[in-house]
């Protein structure tokens, strides 16, 4: 039997459609993409690993995947607990709050840096109430952290809000009306079924903070070895044209990038068969 | 049925509270700040001329990134979800690959591509063609950061409506533009709408990806963000924040759209 490319359709345009979709794509991203990795093949392998693993590049690793982890952490505690309160709770003025979740998406990270800058540095709002308690927040690792908690606020709450909002209240009910408390009802029935969606919500929330630059290099001080992220560092070696060591920083980014991508991939399919597992179970 | 009026409050206002830390405080800054020293200083700031030129080019910059991006993103949603072939997961995959690169990477691939020591660099030089650090660089950063947003919103879209309306259209003598027009269009017009807006957000705002094409050339190659980071590193506040309170109450429209949208195409 010959294996068809295409299932036969009435409808006309498939030809031109996908032929323009292909051929945009390949000019826009896969096409400057590629470039990326012939320019990285024009060094040795020696090369690469010398300057994708030197003092100054390891020491902006750490701090972008630490500051990230914990950013994506606080986010994922404080992302369940807002998508919960605007799923459960009634109050005022739920929709204006709602919509403003999707405020760092909107929000170009340039403003967003200034601003933040702005409030933590010690003459700011909340850098004044910081300073008496000796402690600085911009132009330090804390500093970063609040940037990148800002920009990766609303992955959890998005990801998570349909799933409690579609979460089946009857195991909840048997749950409580067999005398399990409050407490124990959310453990057992109702994180277990919106686990796969908070890790989603948090990987996404990670990948989006490892590769952020506009919102942190105001707050960060960008000192080399104390203050200086990996897409600052990129930036820098760009700017004084060392191109191969731009270049070979950035396919680290880009792999770690991708295999996020794939995780996020296979996190969103398990979530998915997880629900219709239990739809199925409904229907039973 | 649910928890004690105590947890619940104790919940709502922690949830608020770090909400308004991490939200509405920022906000409000940005607004403040850039009136602060008053209205005439505001207005000084944003009548000055490389304001002026720095919106023009992001106007400019976004206007052809959104309808670039919208022509493709409505064949790629046709090709998919009217029609079933081979690859067609891979295919979704690629389109969503320009949000999982860093801004900084979306900038530099281009570089590395039109760059003096860029693979076409030499050749650019010799015809005399400025891409990097001159407004066609400017473009090509903006249009791939906001590449999947249009098709993303679409593809989800198209496919869960189906092909049967269009096959009707069809085999009642309708053209392939008719069908178009009178059927899909109308079925998909807030998805589009929702599609446009993201992407005209996003555009107006890129910093970091239109920050290494740029060059940062004061009057020329400057767009809104890169010249609120000039003035900001000029320390002169009063002006950054009066530029960026353009660009705030330009994400605060946004919003206020796609909550409409929402809205609406949920009736």
């Amino acid at each position: 039997m010959k294996i068809q490319f295409k299932k036969h359709s009435v409808l006309p345009g498939f030809g031109i459609t996908l032929g323009f979709t292909l051929l945009y794509l390949s000019l826009i991203v896969l096409i400057p993409l590629s470039g990326l990795f012939f320019k990285t093949s024009q060094i040795s392998w020696n090369e690469f690993w010398h300057i994708a693993t030197g003092e100054r590049v390891l020491y902006s690793y750490k701090l972008t995947f630490g500051c990230s982890l914990i950013a994506a952490t606080i986010n994922m505690f404080f992302g369940l607990l807002v998508a919960w309160v605007l799923v459960r709770y009634p109050f005022p003025f739920k929709k204006i709050v709602d919509a403003s979740i999707d405020l760092p998406f909107a929000l170009p990270t340039a403003v967003a840096g200034i601003a933040l800058t702005d409030l933590y540095s010690v003459n700011g709002w909340i850098g004044k109430l910081l300073d008496r308690a000796h402690i600085q927040a911009a132009f330090t690792p804390l500093g970063i952290l609040i940037a990148l908690t800002f920009i990766g606020l609303p992955f959890v709450v998005r990801v998570v809000q349909p799933v409690l909002q579609d979460l089946d209240k009857a195991e909840e009910e048997a749950a409580l009306s067999l005398g399990a408390g409050r407490f124990s009802t959310f453990f057992r029935v109702i994180l277990p079924e919106i686990w796969p969606a908070i890790l989603t919500g948090f990987t996404l929330a990670f990948a989006r903070a490892l590769g952020e630059y506009g919102s942190v290099i105001f707050i960060a001080g960008n000192m080399p070895m104390k203050t200086e992220i990996t897409t600052l560092l990129i930036v820098t070696k760009l700017e004084q044209y060392d191109y191969a060591g731009a270049t070979a920083i950035a396919i680290v980014m880009l792999l770690v990038s991708f295999a996020l991508l794939l995780t996020i991939n296979v996190l969103q399919w398990w979530s998915r068969s997880r629900h219709t597992f239990t739809t199925a179970q409904e229907l039973q | 049925m649910t928890e004690s009026r105590f947890i619940r409050y104790l919940l709502l206002s922690v949830a608020l509270l770090f909400l308004g830390l991490f939200l509405f405080v920022p906000l409000a800054t940005v607004f403040t700040r850039a009136l602060e020293k008053g209205g005439d200083v505001y207005w000084e700031a944003i009548r000055n001329p490389d304001t002026w030129s720095a919106i023009r080019l992001t106007v400019l910059a976004s206007v052809i990134a959104v309808l670039l991006n919208l022509i493709f993103g409505v064949a790629a949603a046709w090709a998919i979800a009217k029609f079933d072939f081979i690859g067609k997961n891979i295919l979704i995959s690629l389109i969503d690959l320009p949000f999982a690169v860093s801004p900084v990477v979306s900038g530099l691939i281009y570089v590395l591509l039109f760059g003096l020591q860029g693979v076409w660099g030499p050749w650019l030089l010799e015809h005399n063609i400025k891409i990097i650090f001159a407004v066609p660089g400017i473009v090509l950063a903006t249009t791939f950061v906001t590449f999947p947003f249009v098709a993303r919103e679409l593809i989800p879209l198209l496919q869960a409506q189906g092909t049967e309306e269009e096959e009707a259209a069809v085999v009642l003598g309708a053209n392939g533009w008719q069908t178009f027009w009178k059927v899909t269009l109308p079925n998909m017009k807030w998805g589009l709408l929702y599609g446009l807006i993201l992407t005209n957000a996003r555009a107006m705002g890129e910093f970091g990806a239109v920050s290494v094409v740029s060059g940062h050339i004061r009057g020329e190659t400057n767009t809104i963000p890169l010249h609120v980071e000039i003035l900001y590193n000029e320390y002169n506040y009063a002006a950054a924040f009066a530029v960026a309170s353009l660009l705030a109450a330009l994400a605060l429209v946004t919003l206020a759209i796609k909550s409409y949208v929402e809205w609406k195409s949920e009736l």
